[in-house]
C-alpha cells in the first residue's frame, strides 16, 4: 500500500479560479490543426483509446465484435493501429482477455461496484482482484464521492490506496466522477488525493453523467497532474470519458495536454479517451484527410 | 509577392510531436483587396491631398510596401474641418436621435458582415496575431458601435436631471495598436450624440480606418459626418491646433498628450487624452497559481505588449516569487511568435522598424542597468519586425525599463512582502492606467481597489473591454473615460433641465 502523505488536507490550500480556466481551456481547444498535425492527431486519438461497451446488454458477442474493431480501427486500412484498450464490464473480462489474447490491446475492466462505487470495501476489493485473475491489464474504480464531499479525505485515499494493492500488476485508473464534485477546486483536490493513493491514472467520469469531461476539466486535471509530477517525481496519466464525439472535440483536448504537459503525455501510456462513438467519427477524418472525400457513416462498423 | 512562407519547422518522427507542431494554418488574404492609392475622405468623397504628397504604408510582418497614402496636410484639414461644421450645422446636430441611430446600427451591421475582410486587414497592416483581431478587435470594434448607436436617442437619460446637447466638431487622432478598435471607441459615441468628426488615424494602420470609410459611404451617412485625413504627427498636431474644433480627443503616448494640452490650452477646445501607462499585475501568494500565469502572460503578450494598459510590471509575493516566475519561463517558451495571419500565433510582428527599436534599446538598457533579461529559445522570422517575449528580473524599480512605458512584448519582474507594499511599489509611477490583482480573498481584492492610484483596476482577469464599462487613466495616463456614460458625457454639453 502506498503510503498516506502527512497531510492531505495541506491539498486543500492551492485553488482554481473558474472564469480564467475556461478561458485558457477554450483558447486551448481551439487551435487550428490542419493537414500533418491533424493526420497525426487523428492517429494519436485512436493510439490512445479505450473502446468502451458498459451496457447492461452487453453479451460475450458483442465484445467480441468490439475487440476485432479494437485490433482493426479502420477495416479498409491496415495501416491505422490498434486501439491502446477496450473497457467492459468484470463478467466479460474474460471474452475480452480471450479474444485479444497475444495482441498489445489491453484489457479494461471498471470494477468495485462501477458506476456507483457504493458497495462495501470488501466486495468491491473482491470484485478488483477477480477481474485481474480473469485478465484484465487495467482496472478502472471510482473515488467515494460521498466520503469526498463529506470532507473525509483519509477514507477517499485510502480506499484508492486498497484498491490499487488489490490491482497487483494490473494499472488502476481512478474515476473522480467529476460530474458529482461542484467545483473546479474539488476536481483538482481529488485528484491531488487520487494521484497521492497511487493512482496510475486519473479519470474524468463514469460516462454515466450528463456533465463528464470539458476543456477545462481536462486542463484541470492536467494541471494537478504537472503540479503532482514536479512536487513527487511521479508521471500520472490522465483519461478523459464522457462526452467526446468528435474527432473535432478530441484533437482540442490533445492541444490542451500537448501544451500543459507537454507532448510526452501524448502516449497511450500517459493518455486515453474513453469512448465509443468517437472512432467513427475519426476514422471519417481520417478517410477524408486520405482521400479528400467524406466516407459514408454507414459504411463503417458499429461497434 | 510570395507572403506565407511557412516557417520551417523541426518535424519529429513522434506522432505527439508532429502534433503539437501545429503545421501554419493561415488564414488567406484573398478576401482583401488593398487599393494601391487611397485618399482622404472629405465631405464623403475621396480626394487627393491638396499638395498631392503620400507615404507608404507597410506591412510588419514582412517589411513590404503595401498602399501609397494620401498625407494631409494643413490645408485637408481646414477643408474636413469645414465639410463637418457644415455636416453639422445643416444635418447631423438636428437630426432626430433615432434618425442617427439608424446610420450608425446599418455600420455596425456592415462592419460584422465583413468582419473577416477587416480582420486580416487589420492583421496585415498592423501586424496583430488574427487570432485577435479576429475575436477581439473587429467583435469590439461592432459592439462599440451597436452599443452608442442605442445611446443616441436616449441621450436626455444619460444623465438624470440633465438635457444634453453635442459639442460640435471633434477631432479625433487615434494609435496604431487597435487601429480599427480605437476609431470605434471615438467615432461611435461622438456620432451618436450628434457631433462630426474629423479623425486622423496612425501614420502606419490605416488601412481599416479607410475601409470603414468606404463603409459609411455605403450606409449612406450624409457627406461630411465622419471624415478622414490620414498621415503623421505633423497631420495630428494640424487638426489638434485647429481653430474651428470644438474638441480633441486622442490617444496615443503622453509626450504627445502633452503637446496637444499645450495646443489647446487657453482655448474653449475641450480636451480627452488616453496616453501611456506602466500597469502593475499584483500576484499575491493565495492567488490560483495557473490562471494568475494566464492572466499574467495574456497582460504583456497580448498584442505584442502594445497596449497602453498592459500589465508591464508583475508585482509577486516573495513566499511565491520563484516557483511563480518558474512557471512564468516555462509558459511564454509556449507562446507561439510568428507568422501573425496563422491562426495559431500567439505573439505576432511588432508594429513598425521604429517601435522594434525601441523596444530592443529598453531591453539593452536593462542589460546595462544589471537587471536579468530571460527570453525563451524561438526562432523569429527572418523578415519582418519581430521580438521575443521578455520577462527582466533583478529590477529594483529605480531602473529605466520598470518606469518607463516599453510598449512591447517585455515584463518586468519585481517582489513584495506584505500588500501595503505592493501598492507603494504598484503606485510609484508617473502613469496611472490600468493595474491588476490575483488574490483569491475578496476583502484583499476591495482593499487593493481602493489603493491602486489606476482608471482601471482588474481582480483575477486581466484587458477585459466592455462597451458599457468606462475606460481611461489618472496622472500622466490621461484624462476623460470612453465607454459607458462616463464616455459619453465627453462628447456632451449638459444643462440643468427647467
Amino acid at each position: 500500500m502506498s503510503e498516506r502523505p502527512p497531510a492531505l488536507e495541506s491539498l486543500r490550500a492551492a485553488s482554481v479560479d473558474a472564469l480564467a480556466l475556461e478561458e485558457r481551456a477554450a483558447r486551448l481547444a481551439s487551435r487550428s490543426i490542419k493537414r500533418e498535425s491533424k493526420r497525426a492527431g487523428l492517429e494519436l486519438t485512436v493510439a490512445c483509446m479505450d473502446l468502451t461497451t458498459l451496457e447492461g446488454a452487453d453479451t460475450p458477442g458483442k465484445v467480441e465484435a468490439m475487440c476485432q474493431r479494437a485490433l482493426h480501427p479502420d477495416p479498409e486500412d491496415p495501416a491505422i493501429g490498434a486501439v491502446a484498450a477496450v473497457c467492459v464490464y468484470p463478467d466479460l473480462v474474460g471474452v475480452a482477455a480471450r479474444a485479444l489474447a497475444g495482441t498489445p490491446v489491453k484489457v479494461a475492466s471498471v470494477a468495485g461496484a462501477f458506476p456507483s462505487g457504493r458497495s462495501h470495501r470488501e466486495h468491491r476489493l473482491a470484485e478488483i482482484r477477480q477481474a485481474v485473475a480473469d485478465g484484465a491489464d487495467e482496472i478502472d474504480i471510482v473515488i467515494d464521492r460521498g466520503a469526498f464531499l463529506a470532507g473525509r479525505l483519509t477514507e477517499v485515499h485510502d480506499d484508492v490506496a486498497a484498491a490499487k494493492d488489490a490491482c497487483g500488476d494490473a494499472h488502476l485508473k481512478t474515476i473522480l466522477e467529476v460530474g458529482e464534485l461542484g467545483s473546479y477546486d474539488n476536481i483538482r483536490l481529488a485528484s491531488m488525493v487520487a494521484m497521492a493513493a497511487g493512482s496510475d491514472v486519473i479519470k474524468t467520469s463514469t460516462g454515466k453523467l450528463s456533465l463528464s469531461a470539458t476543456p477545462a476539466i481536462a486542463l484541470c486535471m492536467a494541471e494537478a497532474i504537472r503540479d503532482h509530477l514536479d512536487q513527487t517525481g511521479a508521471e500520472v496519466g490522465l483519461k478523459l470519458a464522457g462526452g467526446v464525439r468528435t474527432a473535432k472535440q478530441a484533437l482540442g483536448y490533445l492541444s490542451i495536454i500537448a501544451e500543459t504537459l507537454g507532448t510526452a503525455w501524448l502516449t497511450p501510456e500517459r493518455f486515453r479517451f474513453g469512448a465509443s462513438s468517437l472512432l467513427n467519427d475519426v476514422v471519417l477524418q481520417l478517410r477524408f484527410g486520405a482521400s479528400g472525400r467524406y466516407a459514408r457513416l454507414d459504411n463503417l462498423p458499429v461497434d | 509577392m510570395s507572403h506565407n512562407e511557412e516557417t520551417p519547422r523541426k518535424s519529429g518522427s513522434n506522432p505527439a510531436e508532429r502534433f503539437a507542431d501545429y503545421v501554419p494554418s493561415i488564414e488567406s488574404r484573398d478576401i482583401v483587396s488593398i487599393r494601391s492609392r487611397n485618399g482622404l475622405l472629405i465631405d464623403g468623397a475621396w480626394v487627393d491631398a491638396a499638395d498631392g504628397r503620400t507615404f507608404t504604408t507597410v506591412e510588419p510582418a514582412t517589411g513590404e510596401a503595401l498602399a501609397e497614402i494620401a498625407l494631409g496636410g494643413t490645408e485637408d484639414v481646414d477643408r474636413a474641418v469645414a465639410a463637418a461644421r457644415h455636416a453639422y450645422d445643416s444635418v447631423w446636430r438636428d437630426m432626430p436621435g433615432a434618425e442617427r441611430a439608424r446610420y450608425l446600427f446599418r455600420l455596425a451591421r456592415l462592419l460584422q458582415d465583413r468582419a473577416r475582410e477587416f480582420a486580416v486587414l487589420e492583421t496585415i497592416d498592423g501586424g496583430k496575431p488574427i487570432r485577435e483581431s479576429r475575436d477581439i478587435d473587429i467583435p469590439l470594434a461592432a459592439a462599440h458601435l451597436f452599443h452608442h448607436a442605442g445611446w443616441a436617442d436616449k441621450l436626455d437619460l444619460a444623465v438624470p436631471g440633465m438635457r444634453a446637447a453635442p459639442l460640435g466638431v471633434i477631432g479625433q487622432i487615434t494609435p496604431w495598436n487597435f487601429p480599427l478598435l480605437m476609431v470605434a471607441w471615438k467615432i461611435a459615441p461622438a456620432l451618436a450624440c450628434g457631433n462630426t468628426v474629423v479623425l486622423k488615424p496612425a501614420e502606419t494602420t490605416s488601412l481599416t480606418t479607410l475601409l470603414l470609410g468606404e463603409l459609411t459611404r455605403e450606409a449612406e451617412f450624409p457627406p461630411g459626418v465622419l471624415n478622414i485625413v490620414t498621415g503623421a504627427g505633423d497631420t495630428g498636431a494640424a487638426l489638434a491646433a485647429h481653430g474651428g474644433i470644438d474638441k480633441v480627443a486622442f490617444t496615443g503616448s503622453t509626450e504627445v498628450g502633452k503637446s496637444i494640452r499645450r495646443a489647446v490650452a487657453g482655448t474653449p477646445v475641450r480636451l480627452t487624452l488616453e496616453l501611456g501607462g506602466k500597469g502593475a499585475h499584483i500576484v499575491c501568494d493565495d492567488a490560483a497559481m495557473d490562471q494568475a500565469i494566464e492572466g499574467v502572460v495574456d497582460g504583456i503578450f497580448f498584442n505584442q505588449g502594445h497596449v497602453c494598459c498592459a500589465g508591464s510590471r508583475l508585482l509577486v509575493q516573495e513566499g511565491i516569487a520563484d516557483a511563480f516566475v518558474d512557471r512564468l519561463r516555462d509558459r511564454i517558451g509556449r507562446l507561439r511568435v510568428g507568422d501573425p495571419l496563422d491562426k495559431n500565433t500567439d505573439v505576432g510582428a511588432i508594429n513598425s522598424a521604429e517601435q522594434l527599436a525601441r523596444i530592443v534599446e529598453h531591453v539593452e538598457g536593462a542589460r546595462q542597468e544589471g537587471c536579468e533579461v530571460y527570453q525563451p529559445p524561438c526562432a523569429l522570422p527572418e523578415r519582418g519586425w519581430f521580438h521575443a517575449p521578455t520577462i527582466v528580473t533583478g529590477v529594483g524599480g529605480s531602473e529605466r525599463i520598470a518606469r518607463e512605458e516599453v510598449f512591447g512584448p517585455v515584463l518586468t519582474v519585481q517582489t513584495f512582502r506584505t500588500e501595503r507594499e505592493a501598492v507603494d511599489r504598484a503606485n510609484a509611477t508617473r502613469y496611472g492606467l490600468s493595474a491588476g490583482i490575483w488574490t483569491e480573498k475578496g476583502s484583499r481584492i476591495l482593499w487593493f481597489a481602493n489603493h491602486l492610484r489606476a482608471g482601471v483596476v482588474w481582480a483575477n482577469t486581466f484587458n477585459k473591454f466592455d462597451p458599457a464599462s468606462p475606460f481611461g487613466g489618472v496622472r500622466e495616463s490621461g484624462f476623460g473615460r470612453e465607454g459607458g456614460r462616463q464616455g459619453l458625457q465627453e462628447y456632451l454639453t449638459l444643462a440643468p433641465v427647467r
